[in-house]
């Protein structure tokens, strides 16, 4: 019964203690807020401290040619046009200023020439415009978040899973939390709730995910009612680890291209040159000569092909493997030694050095890396209000970083999801505590939800027999491997959807031994209810669109469809039977003003710039 | 079981030299207290001899500055040979301690090496075991102070980098006067000898953790002023140096302690000194101070 | 390869055993792989601490034959050819279950130390801090928080002396934040006091044990020592101070050469 579990009450609790979940505590407790974070592993661990290359900031450091609406235009053109306008402007305009705010809680950026953020190259970014710490850039985000939060005055519940969302109505009232020390349950009421949970990469046997990138966040939303969003578009980020087995996926940082690594196949060849894509043809070198002269600085050169958005370069390496020029283990040689000395990408790039010297055993500073494609982030999620992060369709319910949709559209550029998680985690934590503040009387819960949720978490420990869960999780990524991939066909996912039914009634019978303390089975089980919801999600969205489009490559279907497809974003919501509700969202008429700047070439974007019409 | 080991939670045996490690560790530890033990024992002996410490040019660095001298001394400073500070040992020197300028002199680097960051490390683990190796179970279980109460002089250890730098100095003296024999220059292989280990003394110094701090560490800006420039420069110097302070230390210890050996034999005349002059070094080859009535 | 035999400890603070678990090893694994195949294969519920399994998260530090280490970062390759393998938790926390230990001790250390606290930002609103000046922190900062060092330091694990001294991890936060050009705060008696720096006797366990190659005592602690030798242990420098009064660092800022 409710009444056993120790319940507290906070005004907020954020879900995650990523760089968008302590960024969003931090700034409900600068409202005053008695706010609280839930995380499913140690404070500092999160996924954020993966992140390699850096943050995108239109600061114009490195050129002051850049400025919000390059980066506007840059993020635009990136998501293919799908990314909420709303979001990319805010995204763009208030990214310098949340970075200088890291320096002020103790970020150490690598330093320009003149004392300030140094930045650098990377992907789909016009300028230089990532601040970065060599290669471990979210290790830097996250410490700093976490040396700053803790003198805050917010409560950090680590090791602790947020199981299900209670609501009161149509609103949001706590959260069911189940310790994994002790395996004891903890009701954490609120007037609001952030999510700030990541993706769910895990579902896929080749990621660059952690074991937390189970969706729970998404699956929770879902659960309460909330709206799901451009779920289709999973990025598989083009440069992961291929060798050894063990650690295949493993994420090589976009930061060796944007430091001037090449790709070349098996034949030697820069295949880069051979897969620009129209709209990004005017902006792309089409000889090797003029990428090695931008590579040197030269400011008319256009940008190497190797620096194009991650979907292009992550489809060219797989089409390369399957012609048959692959490297040996079923990859692209990417070569950052014949370009830059040893001593320089061991200063930029040394956690790639230590991580091929240690896993592969082998040097960077001599030898070509051989990488592939590898699951990386979940462009869709949580459908939000582009400017309180208030998920459409529950009340209190806010989300932010990857957890929800919108910024990214189909594809996201490398760096811009650093840079996401510090703006729309400040967003959410404003949002929330308008919220909290404006809201009379906090919400009530019923013990009956909270019996409810407590016997369906603890069923896996209760079955006397029942399935593995970890070789069910091994099948989930089979199946998502096999049908779900970066190449889908109608067919395929039609058998996909069909496998996952059968592996959903699978799960209802996954059994966890032992006792509830620390248990790694039961979590493991329980994780797996959150894969559910998201697998099922991903490939009914992805049957559904009809076209090819950033992270959504339909074999079946590959061109861009932008009188259609490009004017809808795919929806899924929780029926009134409990089933998965698919519905077609059509996209409303952007800003105009915003419209122009997205779609402008790169000299009448100059243009309006040079004439004030955009304001920097 | 009543044979098997008392163990905490987690399967950590208890017990002085407890560990599960499966490889050698007590080598380094063993090969530290032969090595520093050696050298002891050798510093010691030849710092009691008093004689046969000057061999033509050459002064062994265990003897210099030779601040007193005793004329009797064979192979010893006097009469020409090396420097003397002060003269002859006052004649109330007890005559239960010999008239050896070493005791006088060592004392000074014994101190910078026993406060020596390095060799911190290297007698706590091997003459301590605090701890013996690393999760390798030490003693003194519970009665540990670290360098908080017994052990608080250590903090003098800039004290001695100041008297060491003095000191490098005057070993580079005594390397340079070494290319001077009666008057006229020229290179024996105790010239060079003296001259490496001169050069290795300077870098230990130059290594030395307080160096580092002192000419550069302390500051947190390194780029505010041209002083702060200044220190920049010496502590990435320093810096250098300090990287292979370790291996400096124990080749800078042999090679003092060579530079004896080596001194000592060619004024017993055990073996001979190549040099550009011809001359022989020995001791045997020159009366002592005293029988030149000096 | 063929099948290797792990010991691996189960159990938890009221006491517990070594088990003994046989898997499959084949080319290129890690430490953590076979410990996730014996999990997935005969052991569930086994406790086991790990996120990011690519050494940037610094969660799965364990002790494999006696040596405090990133599981995830150790290969199978780097292991003796024959033998067992020992698994076991780290000494210097208590013991949750299994392989994994409560660490809570590290969160309550970092809060005793005052926060970054940098001088105001100049009049275009940047900061601004040349390279060379924080070349230095930035190799602190790498500090992945695995505890490795925690655990190898003796003062904690053999001595029991955490109140007294707060560890190598933050005496290399605390350096991080002393010889930052933007902070103003002065943590130099706390680094004596609450913190224990004379409590270190520069073994250099933590050194070799961090996975991220911090040189934690002769970069980190060491000058921290000397720093406090210069408030309270020098008397020439003391006198200075008398006579000049302190040194008054971040008055100027980097001199930019074009």
């Amino acid at each position: 019964m409710s009444h056993d579990i120790k319940t507290i009450e906070h005004d907020v609790i954020v879900i995650g203690a990523g760089g968008a979940g302590l960024r969003a505590a931090i700034e409900c407790s600068a409202h005053g807020l008695d706010t609280a974070v839930v995380c499913k592993s140690l404070l500092g661990k999160a996924h954020t401290v993966m992140a390699e290359g850096g943050m995108a900031a239109a600061l114009r450091n490195a050129d002051n040619r850049d400025n919000w609406a390059v980066h506007f235009r840059d993020t635009m053109r990136g998501s293919k046009f799908l990314g909420v306008y709303r979001m990319a402007e805010l995204h763009a305009k208030q990214a310098p200023e949340r970075v200088k705010e890291l320096e002020d809680w103790g970020a150490v950026f690598d330093r320009t020439k003149d004392g300030l953020i140094n930045q650098r190259n990377f992907g789909g970014h016009r300028f230089p415009r990532l601040a970065h710490v060599g290669d471990r850039t979210g290790l830097e985000l996250i410490r700093t978040l976490q040396d700053h939060g803790i003198h805050q005055g917010f409560e950090v519940y680590m090791e602790c899973k947020a199981v299900k969302l209670i609501k009161d109505g149509d609103a949001v009232a706590g959260v069911l939390c189940l310790w994994k020390d002790s395996g004891r349950f903890m009701l954490l009421k609120a007037k609001a709730i952030i999510l700030a949970t990541g993706g769910a990469g895990k579902m896929w046997r080749v990621t660059s995910n952690s074991w937390e990138y189970t969706g729970d966040g998404a699956a929770m939303a879902y659960d309460a009612g909330a709206e799901l969003m451009d779920i289709e578009f999973v990025q598989f980020h083009p440069t992961g680890m291929v060798w050894p087995p063990s650690v295949r996926g493993t994420l090589v940082t976009e930061g060796v291209r944007g430091e001037g690594g090449h790709l070349r196949n098996s034949e030697g060849k820069r295949f880069m040159f051979n897969y620009v894509p129209e709209r990004f043809a005017s902006e792309t070198a089409d000889t090797e000569e003029e990428a090695a002269k931008w590579l040197a600085g030269d400011k008319e050169a256009r940008r190497p092909p190797e620096l194009l958005t991650r979907d292009v370069v992550a489809r060219a390496i797989y089409n390369e493997v399957k012609a048959g020029r692959g490297s040996p283990h079923g990859g692209a040689f990417l070569d950052i030694a014949s370009n830059r000395p040893a001593e320089y990408i061991k200063k930029k790039l040394p956690s790639m050095y230590h991580q091929f010297k240690e896993l592969a055993e082998l040097d960077i500073t001599t030898t070509p890396m051989e990488v592939g494609p590898t699951t990386h982030y979940f462009m869709g999620g949580i459908r939000v209000d582009p400017d309180s992060q208030q998920a459409t369709t529950v009340k209190g319910l806010f989300a932010c970083g990857e957890c929800a949709a919108g910024l990214h559209g189909a594809n996201r550029l490398g760096g811009n999801s650093l840079s996401d998680l510090i703006v729309f985690g400040k967003l959410a934590g404003d949002g929330a505590a308008a919220y909290a503040k404006g809201l009379g009387t906090a919400p009530s819960i019923s013990d009956d939800q909270v019996t409810d949720a407590v016997r369906h978490v603890t069923a896996p420990l209760n079955r006397e027999t029942g399935e593995n869960p970890f070789q069910l999780h091994d099948e989930l990524c089979e199946i998502m491997g096999e049908h779900v991939g970066i190449y889908r066909t109608e067919d395929g996912l039609g058998a996909g959807l069909e496998k996952l039914v059968g592996w959903r009634e699978k799960i209802k019978n996954a059994k966890a031994h032992a006792s509830s303390q620390y248990n790694a089975g039961w979590h493991e089980a329980l994780d797996l209810e959150s894969m559910a919801v998201v697998s099922q999600a991903v490939a009914m969205a992805a049957k559904e669109r009809k076209e090819s489009r950033g992270g959504h490559s339909r074999a079946d279907h590959e061109v861009e469809d932008y009188d259609h497809w490009g004017n809808i974003n795919i929806i899924l919501k929780k029926g009134d039977d409990d089933e998965m509700v698919l519905s077609h969202y059509q996209r409303e008429a952007p800003d105009p003003f915003l419209e122009k700047i997205a779609k402008a070439t790169v000299e009448e974007l100059d243009a309006m710039t040079a004439s004030g019409e955009v304001e920097i | 079981m009543a044979s098997s080991p008392e163990t905490l939670p987690g399967g950590h045996i208890i017990g002085l030299g407890e560990t599960r490690r499966k490889d050698n560790w007590w080598a380094s530890p063993i090969m530290t207290v032969v090595y520093i033990g050696a050298a002891l024992a050798y510093g010691t002996w030849a710092a009691f001899q008093g004689d046969h410490y000057q061999a033509g040019p050459y002064l062994t660095p265990l003897y210099s500055p030779t601040t007193l001298a005793d004329p009797a001394a064979i192979g010893g400073a006097g009469g020409g040979y090396g420097h003397v500070w002060f003269g002859n040992f006052p004649s109330w020197w007890p005559s239960f301690i010999p008239a050896s300028p070493a005791l006088l002199i060592l004392p000074l680097p014994g101190f910078l090496r026993l406060t020596c960051y390095y060799y911190r490390k290297a007698y706590y683990r091997s003459f301590m075991g605090t701890p013996p190796g690393c999760s390798v179970e030490g003693v003194l279980k519970g009665q540990y102070g670290g360098e908080t109460k017994l052990f608080l002089w250590q903090n003098f250890h800039r004290y001695a980098l100041y008297l060491a730098l003095i000191y490098n100095v005057i070993l580079f003296y005594d390397a340079g006067i070494s290319f001077f024999y009666k008057g006229s220059f020229g290179v024996g292989v105790g010239s060079i000898i003296l001259l490496v280990n001169a050069s290795l003394l300077a870098s230990y110094s130059f290594g030395c953790h307080s160096f580092r701090h002192l000419f550069g560490g302390r500051l947190d800006c390194f780029t505010c002023d041209s002083p702060s420039k200044a220190q920049h420069s010496t502590w990435k110097f320093a810096t250098w140096f300090n990287e292979r302070h370790m291996q400096v230390a124990w080749i800078s210890l042999g090679f003092v302690m060579f530079t004896d050996i080596y001194i000592r034999s060619v004024s017993h005349g055990i073996i001979p000194d190549l040099n550009t002059w011809g001359a022989n070094m020995s001791a045997a080859a020159r009366p002592a101070a005293a029988a030149l009535g000096l | 390869m063929a099948k290797r035999t792990f010991k691996i400890w189960r159990g938890n603070a009221e006491g517990g055993e070594f088990v003994t678990y046989e898997t499959d090893i084949t080319e290129g694994m890690v430490v953590l792989d076979a410990i996730h195949q014996i999990q997935s294969e005969s052991a569930n519920d086994l406790a086991v601490r790990w996120n990011c399994k690519a050494g940037k998260c610094g969660s799965c530090s364990m002790e494999i034959n006696g040596k405090p280490k990133l599981s995830c970062m150790t290969r199978m390759n780097s292991m003796p050819a024959t033998g067992e393998i020992v698994i076991q938790p780290m000494k210097a926390f208590p013991v949750v279950k299994d392989l994994v230990c409560d660490v809570s001790y590290n969160y309550e250390r970092n809060k005793m130390i005052p926060p970054f606290s940098p001088r105001p930002r100049e009049a275009d609103g940047t900061h601004r801090m040349v390279q060379d000046d924080v070349d230095r922190i930035q190799e602190f900062r790498k500090c992945l928080e695995c505890f490795l060092c925690m655990d190898v330091c003796h003062v904690h694990r053999d001595h029991g002396k955490q109140k007294e001294f707060s560890g190598p991890r933050w005496m290399i936060r605390l350096a991080s934040l002393e010889m930052h050009p933007l902070d103003i705060v002065d943590r130099i008696p706390l680094i004596k006091k609450e913190h224990g720096s004379g409590y270190c006797n520069i073994t250099r366990c933590c050194t070799e044990v961090c996975p991220e190659h911090i040189n934690i005592t002769d970069n980190g602690i060491i000058p921290l020592k000397e720093r406090v030798v210069d408030r309270f242990y020098d008397p020439i420098a003391m006198l200075m101070r008398k006579v000049f009064g302190p040194r008054k660092p971040h008055k100027k800022l980097p001199v930019i050469n074009d």
